[in-house]
This record gives C-alpha cells, structure tokens and sequence, in this order.
C-alpha cells in the first residue's frame, strides 16, 4: 500500500500550438540577415552564393529597366488564365463525381492514371496540339491544376452531411438549388484547401513551361541568367518567384477568412 | 384562438393515410404492415423502443425514404401561399452553418419569393419563434434550443399543411426541451396543422399528441393507438390522466425496449 498526500499537479498542458505571424516574419528576415552577415565576413564566396544585398541591386535595376515586369507580366498572365481553366474545369468535373454515381468510377480512375504524370514530361506533347506559343504553356498548367482540383472538390462535396442534402430535399429544392445553395458551399473549405496546392504547382510548372521556346516569362528569365552564370539575376528572378508564391498563398488566406467567416 | 383541431377551419388542412406500408434494410424487416391515418389539423405521437423503425417511417411519409411496400396518401386542400404541403423538421436541425439564422429561413423561400416577400415572411416566424434578436447570427453561436428554433422557424416560413418532426427535441438538454415542447405544441396547435411527431420520451407524446401510435420492436408494427381527447394547449405535465396513460405505454413497451438496448445496432435508423 502506498499513502498519497498532496496536491494534484497539473498535467494537462501542451498539444496546443498556436500560429504567430510576427515569428515568422522574424524567422524569414533574421535568415536573410544570417545569409548576408555570412558573406560580409568573407565566410561564403560570392561566386557560390551571391548576397541578398546585390540581388536586390540586381532586382531593383530590372524594376527600374522594365526588364522585370516584361518576363513577370507574361507570367502571371499565363498563371492566371492556365490555373482558371484548370479549376473551372477541375470544379465542374469535381462536382459532377460528387454527385452521379455514372461518372464516378470511371472518372476516378482517369484522374488516378493521369494525375502522377508529371505534366512537365507531356510539355513537348502539348506542344504538338496547342502549338508552341501560349497554347502549350496554358495546356501544361491546366493540366497540372484540373487533377488535383478534381480530388479536392470530389473529397469536398461527400464532406457534405447528408442530412443537409436531405433537408434540401424535405423543402422540394431543385436538384441545381441544391447543388448551388448546399454542395457547393459545403464544399467550399476543401475546394479553398486545394487552392492552396494548386496554385503551387501552377508555378512550377508555369517556370518549367516558360523553359521551353519561351521568350518572355520568368522562367525563361531565370533560363537566360543560368546560361550565363549570372547568379545574381537567377536569384533575382527565384526571389520573385518566392514573392509571387508568398503573394498568392495569402491572398487565399484572405479569401478563407472571408468566405469562410462563419466556422 | 385556441379551437380544437377538429373544428379549425373547415374543408383545410391535410389527411395523411398510411396503408400497408412496410420497409427492410436487405435482410433486415425494420416496418411491417403499419396502416394509420392523421386526420387535418391532428398531432399523431410516434412512440416506440429504440430502433423500431419510428424515423423510417417518417422519411417515408415525408417523402425521403420510398416503402418497400404500402403508400403514403396527403389529401386535402392547402393554403395558396402554402410552399411546401409536407415539411421536415430534424433532430440535427440540418442547419446550413455558413448561413445566418436569417438566411437559414430564407433557403426553402428562395425559389419562390422575391426578396421583399421573402424577408417580411422570415421577420414575421422569427416573432413567433422568439428569434427576431439573433436574425444575424450564426448557427454555431446558438445553443441547441435556439438552433432547433430556427429549425421551427424555417418549417413554418413555408406555411406548411403537414409537419412531420424527427425528434426534434432529443438533442437538448431536458430543461430546455420542457420549455420548446410548450412552446412548440402551441404553435401547433394554433396554426392547426396536421402533424407526425416521433419521440422516444413517452411524456412528450402524451402531452403533444391526440393520438400516441406505439410501435413494437423490430419489425415495426402499430401495437397500440391511443387517443387523448382534451385540447394540447391546456395540458401540464403533471396532470394525473397524462401520467397514467404514459405508465400504459410505458408497460407497452417496456420488455421490447429492454431486448433492443441489448441488441447489435446494424439497421440505419
């Protein structure tokens, strides 16, 4: 027998982290500090790794030539038009495998089959039947971004309660009523978590696209300066490309704190 | 204007006849040969042990389950601005959480109304439901009694001819389903509309019912109807004629709902 004599400890704390915005502000510019006072002590030669000091030189004299806003805005004109058309069409056929036992199955294993390919591999493909202007470069970011929005927006909609699409029913709403008042926004918070790998990958391969016969972009940019060896435009252009992905993800930040205020 | 159901309004409401209808889940028979009728402005109580088969029945008069076998008949005239004859309230509630209480009312008048129409009618039940002061809020915000309210609310913005209620109070805590039940058989009963109202809790049935349908465990039959002939809105819980018949059903029921909590849940319900 042992004998207890004592106050109960607390035990219940942990497992509980919380998000500070301020940390990781801190942590990106305290890394980039540690990178430039790196090179300033002489400890890491400019030829391996240029300072952020003269990449921002580099940079800045881009913004000011217009040379940067040339390559960027041929990107994200290609972002924008080759991620819409992905998920339009990835939402669509999302729903559709969502709803209808016909188009689920075989649907499904298209997209299994297909969504491993890499899409960069099928490049000269889309070359050949959408030419090697902007037809092949929009082809390969559909492509990539249709897959994964497929998945995500099928995974949203059998998220939804059944009870609600019951509900619906109880009330005589139209199938379509039903689809836009209910499904569609139930299955919103999946749809918005897919964004975020979406647009990701819309990247990638916007650069990896803008690698071939290209000659506006930035991955044609970032192209032109590695040829050269001109690293500290390479890292110019690989800075912007951080940026443009920095810019997006929090833009769909945004976008959930408003859409979905009400969780 | 509190009239007996059987005098209100002449010539309206809905008849519901059930005949014959029967249900299985594969091998599973859930309902047998259940035959009943709610005559308009009735409230029929729907009592039965666990897993009887009392929801079923309900999606199959409302529509959302079809029989194995029988038919469901709603006979009778409706109102004109009457949207949706036979109208669902749920256990859950089946709210829409990224809508406003407000606009959780709205939903089932979308189709219909303009939106000046629409709103003087969602104003108009959330005054009958108490709700008018949390229109803008959340679903999430609301305790279960409130949610169930707006649950109420919604199935009355359609002007319903026949509510049929899952349980509705079976997810509140007992104090507030206490208070909803007198709130709620008021509302009925003033409106006078034919009602089903499935509960497992016999005192809700013998205070909200004119007629309690027992059923027997699995395969659901009717095993006893019993009639309560005094209007709904005077009745108190403790009256003794309501204890007596409750200890009746209670009896009823009592070895059934014994066997059935020991059973293996496999029928969905």
């Amino acid at each position: 027998m042992r004998r207890i004599d004592g106050p109960v400890a607390f035990r219940g704390g942990g497992f509980a982290p919380r998000a500070r915005g301020w940390a990781a502000a801190a942590t990106l510019i305290g890394l980039v500090l540690l990178w430039q006072a790196l090179e300033m002590a002489g400890l890491v030669p400019t030829l391996f790794l240029p300072a952020p000091l003269a990449i921002g030189r580099t940079l800045w004299a881009l913004t000011l030539s217009g040379e940067l806003w040339k390559h960027l805005s041929a990107s994200l004109l290609r972002l924008a038009i080759g991620w819409t058309v992905g998920t339009v069409f990835g939402i669509a056929v999302g729903l559709a495998v969502g709803l209808w036992s016909a188009l689920r199955s075989p649907v499904m294993a298209v997209v299994a089959a297909l969504f491993p390919i890499p899409k960069i591999a099928l490049v000269p493909l889309f070359i050949i039947w959408f030419g090697i202007g902007e037809g092949s470069k929009i082809a390969t970011l559909g492509f990539g971004v249709f897959f994964p929005t497929v998945i995500a927006t099928a995974g949203g909609v059998d998220a939804v309660p059944r009870g609600l699409i019951r509900m619906g029913q109880s009330f005589g709403l139209s199938t379509w009523k039903i689809v836009r008042s209910i499904v569609l926004p139930g299955a919103l918070p999946a749809i918005l978590t897919g964004f975020r790998v979406t647009t990701s990958i819309a990247i990638v391969l916007l650069v990896a696209a803008e690698m071939i016969g290209a000659e506006r972009g930035i991955g044609a940019f970032v192209l032109a300066a590695g040829n050269l060896y001109d690293m500290d435009a390479l890292l110019a252009g690989i800075v912007v490309l951080s940026a443009l992905g920095l810019i997006v993800a929090w833009v769909i930040g945004v976008a959930e704190r408003v859409l979905l205020r009400w969780r | 204007m509190t009239q007996p159901p059987s005098m209100s309004a002449a010539g309206s409401g809905l008849r519901l006849t059930l005949r014959g209808i029967g249900h299985a889940y594969r091998a599973l028979t859930v309902l047998q040969d259940i035959d009943l009728t709610v005559a308009p402005g009735e409230v029929l109580a729907l009592v039965g042990p666990s897993g009887c088969g009392k929801s079923t029945l309900l999606g199959i008069m409302g529509g959302l389950i079809a029989p194995a076998a029988g038919t469901v008949e709603a006979s009778g005239s409706v109102a004109d601005d009457c949207l949706n004859p036979v109208t669902y309230v749920f256990q859950d509630f089946a709210l829409l959480p990224w809508r406003s209480v407000r606009d959780n009312v709205a939903l089932p008048l979308e189709p219909h109304l303009s939106r000046a129409a629409r709103a003087a009618r969602v104003d108009e039940v959330l005054a009958l439901t108490s709700l008018t002061a949390f229109a803008d809020a959340w679903p999430r915000e609301l305790s279960g009694g409130m949610r169930q309210r707006v649950g109420i609310a919604r199935a009355l913005a359609v002007r319903p001819a026949c509510l049929l209620m899952d349980e509705p109070l079976s997810a509140l805590d007992a104090q507030t389903r206490t208070l909803l039940l007198e709130e709620f058989a008021g509302l009925i009963a003033r409106a006078g509309i034919t009602t089903v109202y499935v509960t497992h809790t016999l005192s809700e049935a013998v205070r909200i019912g004119h007629q309690v349908a027992v059923l027997s465990r699995r395969p659901g039959r009717v095993r006893a109807l019993l009639r309560i002939d005094r209007p709904i809105e005077g009745r108190r819980a403790a009256d003794p004629d309501l204890l007596a018949m409750e200890e009746r059903i209670w009896a009823m029921i009592r070895d059934d709902a014994a066997t059935a909590e020991r059973e293996r849940i496999d029928a969905p319900d």
